[in-house]
């Protein structure tokens, strides 16, 4: 459980100065198996760190900006590619973040453009995208029809000179996940963002990015780069303002286990000077599967992450729906 | 990992990991002049793990990895475990890299002037390099050359040289055996033989060079020279670089100069012996 020391260093970055050179390799292996390099890089760049160690955290906040930019203009194509619609075009996760400036931002590795569309205008969404130059992945049928009919998004897209892939959500979960998020107040929330060359596009507002965050992290998929996602939890927490109503809103979109879960682990992995609360078993399960990463950057705890595995899909769909689905990909030989 | 190594080669440094002993005891023999990282601490993490659980033991079978990897990456033998160490060292640079620009080529240096190579796997600038290496001249590296993005220098990254089929006999008659390593049979590139560079190139792999003559050599044809315009060999080497569209602007100035300074030749040779007599010849001109 190496990745102990990413989370104890993202946590307090004084500590590095206490670094032996086999800690210093394990925790840029494990921030790097984690995509939490650039972070971690931010988080230590006034900090005292060994010469060697210097270059390899620069490297790491130049890529980050890179990343940035690179998931901005891409989010700007989108905007260009959309804007004939009328309609409203939020960012979600890290695109958003960067977008709008957020803490997570700093130093966050951006992977493909997120997007939440009213569900209405989903045809037409991928009309216009196709004919701004986008192309689909999963050309098998069944994955494609399974997606229009039960999943909160589009199959994904890749764009045929960018090489970027968008993901077009018209909710923030499965709809055969069991809670039932109000798609519609994600969208009747979301905040126009004011200025730069993405004016036009939203974001959503602060409390609902916390929910789809930890719905995200905790009500569906397996825990995989787990650690990233609650470390941006930890700092849209931080940064929620007062005045904020987040148990209301949590309530509201059918999301309050996931949301107190994501505030308990964040607290104790990633909040400072804090004698860390113990945590209930299942929580304390999560936080082991987090923290499954050996001084090499390998994977460990196989049995619990294959548990995690197998619970993303129970928490994606109910038994019988569950088990003709694992029939139909069997019988695929794996595929996709 | 059960089995590790440490190893600094130019300015990039690597820990390398593995399931089995066999890759770092040939890692160890070959890299025995190289010094460790610098304060133990590397840049790149490799690991060399079985594909599959069982294939520890059983038909072992090796899966490369490290910080940076490819999904799709073929699984190897255990008999050409040195191979996938290598292989694993060069994913790291191809994807990693950010503190040069990156040029798919080999490298030698004379009286502080580099001269760079380039061309498709098969062209024949490893074999060169190589020869060049044990005639007079410094070899930088038969895989990569890292064009500095403020200076315009060239710095050498001279791991293994890695010798293919033809390639093997000829440095076999012109290079001491224990600088060699085992011979890797019917690879995905056919035969493959590692040599260690000569103890000179390894001790002055930090030196930097500016680079006097760039070549993109074609080996199997008849004796030719041909100028290469300076859009042509921009183009080329873009498609040479692994990095070149991460680094972004900076790449781009560094390799503008680079583009409008390096007098560039094609060089089509029908052996070893021509191809020295034409590098030879250009590089007189180029002084």
């Amino acid at each position: 459980m190496t990745a102990t020391l990413l989370v104890q260093t993202l946590r307090d970055p004084a500590s590095a100065a206490r670094l032996s050179a086999p800690d210093w390799n394990a925790l840029i292996a494990a921030a790097r198996a984690e995509r939490l390099i650039g972070t971690l890089a931010y988080r230590l760049e006034h900090a005292e760190v060994p010469a060697p160690v210097r270059p390899i955290l620069a490297d790491a906040r130049t890529e980050a900006v890179r990343e940035a930019r690179q998931a901005l203009w891409e989010a700007d194509r989108a905007r260009a590619a959309l804007a004939p619609l009328n309609i409203p075009v939020v960012l979600l996760k890290g695109t958003a973040y960067a977008a709008a400036h957020l803490s997570p931002a700093q130093g966050r590795f951006i992977g493909d453009l997120d997007i939440l569309v009213p569900r209405a205008a989903l045809d037409a969404v991928e009309a216009a995208l196709i004919a701004a130059g986008w192309e689909w992945v999963k050309p098998d049928p069944y994955d494609d029809a399974y997606y229009r009919q039960w999943m909160h998004e589009l199959p994904p897209l890749i764009h045929r000179d960018r090489d970027r892939m968008i993901d077009v959500h018209h909710s923030i979960l499965p709809l055969t996940a069991r809670p039932k998020p109000d798609a519609a107040a994600l969208l009747t929330d979301s905040i126009p963002i004011s200025e730069g060359s993405l004016k036009g596009l939203r974001i959503l507002s602060p409390t609902d990015r916390i929910c789809h965050a930890a719905a995200h992290m905790l009500a569906d998929g397996d825990l995989s780069g787990g650690l990233r996602n609650l470390w941006d939890i930890h700092c849209l927490l931080t940064d929620l303002a007062p005045s904020e109503d987040l148990p209301t809103r949590t309530a509201h979109h059918g999301l309050t286990a996931p949301v107190a879960q994501a505030q308990r682990l964040a607290r104790h992995l990633y909040a400072p000077h804090e004698k860390p609360a113990p945590l209930p078993l299942q929580d304390r399960l999560i936080a082991k599967r987090l923290l499954a990463t050996n001084a090499w950057g390998q994977e460990t705890q196989k049995p619990l992450r294959m548990g995690y595995y197998l619970r993303s899909h129970a928490l994606r769909m109910p038994p019988m729906m569950l088990a003709r689905h694992l029939v139909t990909k069997w019988r695929k030989g794996h595929r996709g | 990992m059960r089995h590790s190594i440490a190893l600094t080669i130019g300015p990039a440094s690597f820990r390398i990991g593995s399931a089995w002993p066999a890759p770092i005891a040939q890692l160890a023999h070959l890299y025995r002049a190289y010094p460790t990282p610098p304060e133990g601490i590397a840049d790149f993490t490799v690991r060399l793990e079985p594909s599959k659980p069982w294939r520890r033991h059983i038909r072992p079978s090796i899966h490369i990895t490290g910080d940076h990897g490819l999904a799709d990456a073929a699984p190897m033998a255990l008999a050409h475990g040195l191979l996938a160490a290598e292989m694993g060292m060069n994913l790291q640079m191809a994807l990693g890299w950010r503190r040069h620009l990156l040029l798919h080529a080999s490298c030698v240096e004379k009286d502080g002037r580099a001269l760079v190579m380039t061309g498709e796997s098969g062209s024949g600038k490893s074999t060169l390099a190589a020869q060049l290496g044990e005639r007079g001249w410094r070899l930088m590296g038969d895989e990569f050359a890292l064009l500095d993005l403020h200076s315009g220098q060239i710095f050498a990254f001279p791991r293994l040289i890695s010798l293919k089929n033809a390639a093997i006999s000829v440095m076999e008659a012109e290079a001491a055996p224990d600088r060699f390593g085992p011979l890797l049979r019917a690879t995905a590139k056919g035969d493959i033989r590692h040599l260690s560079p000569r103890a000179d190139a390894v001790a002055r792999m930090a030196e930097g060079a500016m680079p006097a003559l760039l070549l993109f050599p074609r080996y199997g044809f008849a004796p030719e020279i041909r100028t290469v315009g300076q859009g042509e060999v921009f183009m080329r080497l873009t498609q040479a670089s692994t990095n070149y569209t991460a680094l972004g602007e900076p790449g781009f100035t560094a390799l503008t100069r680079f583009v409008q300074t390096v007098p560039a030749h094609a060089i089509d040779f029908p052996s070893g012996e021509d191809a020295i007599a034409l590098v030879e010849q250009l590089w007189a001109e180029a002084r």
